[in-house]
């Protein structure tokens, strides 16, 4: 039973910490342009657990943390949900080919996605409000989710190899 | 638990990506047909979070104030001979709007004047941002029983912030004046000049539609129209700036960076309060 528990926690420990980060980036820290750390620690996270740890970054959880991405950014629901399945897609398929390579190729090639994925998320939300909304925040998106990748990437490793291990249960 | 062969589940799981994929785009349709439906998850999700991060403000506030306590330790002698004759020359300018007010009473009795409703107000503390990355927006922790309304007008310490888009139970959103959705009338206080202040999701709003021949000037001081009976007259707004290109901004007079404690005003207006939903985007120009 116990084993059983553990066993649980380990596959959930990915889409709690998504999930709890996301909420962190939300709270009162008054650091300035705020908002734009919610959508890096969402990407980066569905990326690095899609890659690493497909069995519990399942995509009924990123959709899931897509839908939880839209009512936190107050984006029109649909785009976050739409913008990390495609991640998780990508990670995916490119799994076994990133999985050779070092860490360099695998935050380059997030980098290119991050910013595939804030594009997505400005087109859509200019169409589906109809309005031009100034590109200035998706690039400064981008960029915020590429620099934040490594400590992200860092923590997760960690977790990947201890608490979230299931053989270690 | 059904059982399903090993052939089966794979093809089954190959197929969960992109059945999410078309619901994804579902939701957008749906976002877009009913946005009404949406707000109301965003601001139930916002009435949980809200007593949280309130809870959470006054100890991320106080570790803030810490550090900046700390950082004032070093410039503490600068600091005070500033704050000395900057406090010998606000005690002038006090003494000259004692008089002045006691002035203005004498001449409003003079005219039969008949004062403004003095409008209740509700004090929130400002627990989290809103907006996401493509509006500017503040979420607010209220009371239950809190009578905020939408439309009503938030202002901080120094001047306009911005008016209620959303109410929930224990939370309210505001929508800032630097938003891309936001239309406010102005009036330009050295010449009288009505304008439009619009918001460009950038930290300053521009200055529209002002009349001919009078052109706002640099450093003039804005403050709200009441033309379209959403804002009182009056409220101080900001002052003007050109930029390099010419293009004339207002810089708020509000902290809107840096917003901690706002106060709600009721002043009884209800001129163009948006319906609920009528776009995707919560906005209010006119």
């Amino acid at each position: 039973m116990a084993r059983r528990l553990d066993l649980a926690a380990r596959h959930a420990f990915p889409a709690s910490i998504t999930i709890l980060l996301m909420l962190l980036t939300e709270a009162p820290f008054g650091i300035v342009d705020q908002t734009s750390l919610l959508p890096a620690v969402a990407l980066a996270s569905v990326w690095f657990w899609s890659l690493y740890r497909p069995a519990a970054m399942s995509p009924p959880v990123v959709f899931a943390i897509g839908l939880l991405l839209d009512l936190l950014d107050w984006l029109p629901i649909g785009t976050g949900v739409l913008a990390l399945l495609i991640v998780h897609g990508i990670a995916l398929r490119s799994r076994r080919t990133l999985g050779r390579h070092g860490f360099a190729l695998v935050w380059l090639a997030f980098a290119v996605v991050a910013a595939g994925a804030a594009t997505l998320e400005w087109a859509a939300t200019a169409v589906l409000t109809w309005r031009l909304v100034p590109p200035g925040a998706m690039l400064f998106q981008a960029v915020l989710s590429a620099a934040l990748y490594p400590a992200l990437a860092i923590l997760f490793a960690r977790a990947h190899r201890s608490i979230a291990n299931p053989e270690r249960a | 638990m059904i059982h399903l062969s090993i052939p089966a589940r794979q093809a089954l799981a190959k197929l969960t990506l992109p059945v999410l994929v078309a619901a994804s785009f579902g939701l957008m349709l749906l976002g877009k047909a009913d946005a009404v439906l949406a707000d109301r998850a965003r601001i139930a999700f916002a009435d949980a979070m809200a007593p949280i991060y309130a809870v959470l403000a006054a100890p991320l506030g106080n570790l803030r104030a810490g550090i900046a306590n700390t950082a004032g330790l070093w410039d503490l002698r600068a600091t005070n001979a500033h704050l000395r004759t900057q406090n010998e020359e606000l005690r002038r300018w006090q003494s000259v709007a004692l008089a002045l007010d006691a002035e203005n009473r004498r001449l409003k009795a003079e005219l039969h004047w008949i004062p403004d409703p003095a409008p209740t107000y509700v004090t929130a503390r400002v627990v989290a941002d809103a907006g996401g990355v493509y509006a500017k927006a503040v979420l607010l922790s209220v009371g239950p029983h809190h009578g905020i309304k939408r439309g009503e007008i938030a202002l901080d310490a120094r001047g306009l912030v911005g008016r209620v888009t959303e109410v929930g139970a224990r939370s309210a959103r505001v929508l800032l004046i630097t938003d891309l959705n936001s239309r406010i009338p102005v009036v330009l206080e050295g010449s009288g000049a009505h304008a439009i202040m619009v918001g460009t999701n950038g930290p300053w709003p521009r200055l529209l539609y002002w009349p001919e021949g009078s052109p706002p000037r640099e450093g003039e001081h804005v403050v709200t129209g009441a033309e379209t009976g959403t804002f009182p007259a009056n409220l101080p707004v900001g002052t003007v700036h050109y930029t390099s290109a010419h293009v004339a901004e207002v810089e708020p007079a509000a902290l809107l960076d840096r917003l901690e404690i706002v106060r709600i005003f009721d002043y009884g207006l209800n001129g163009i309060v948006p319906p609920e939903a009528a776009k995707p985007l919560p906005d209010w120009h006119g």
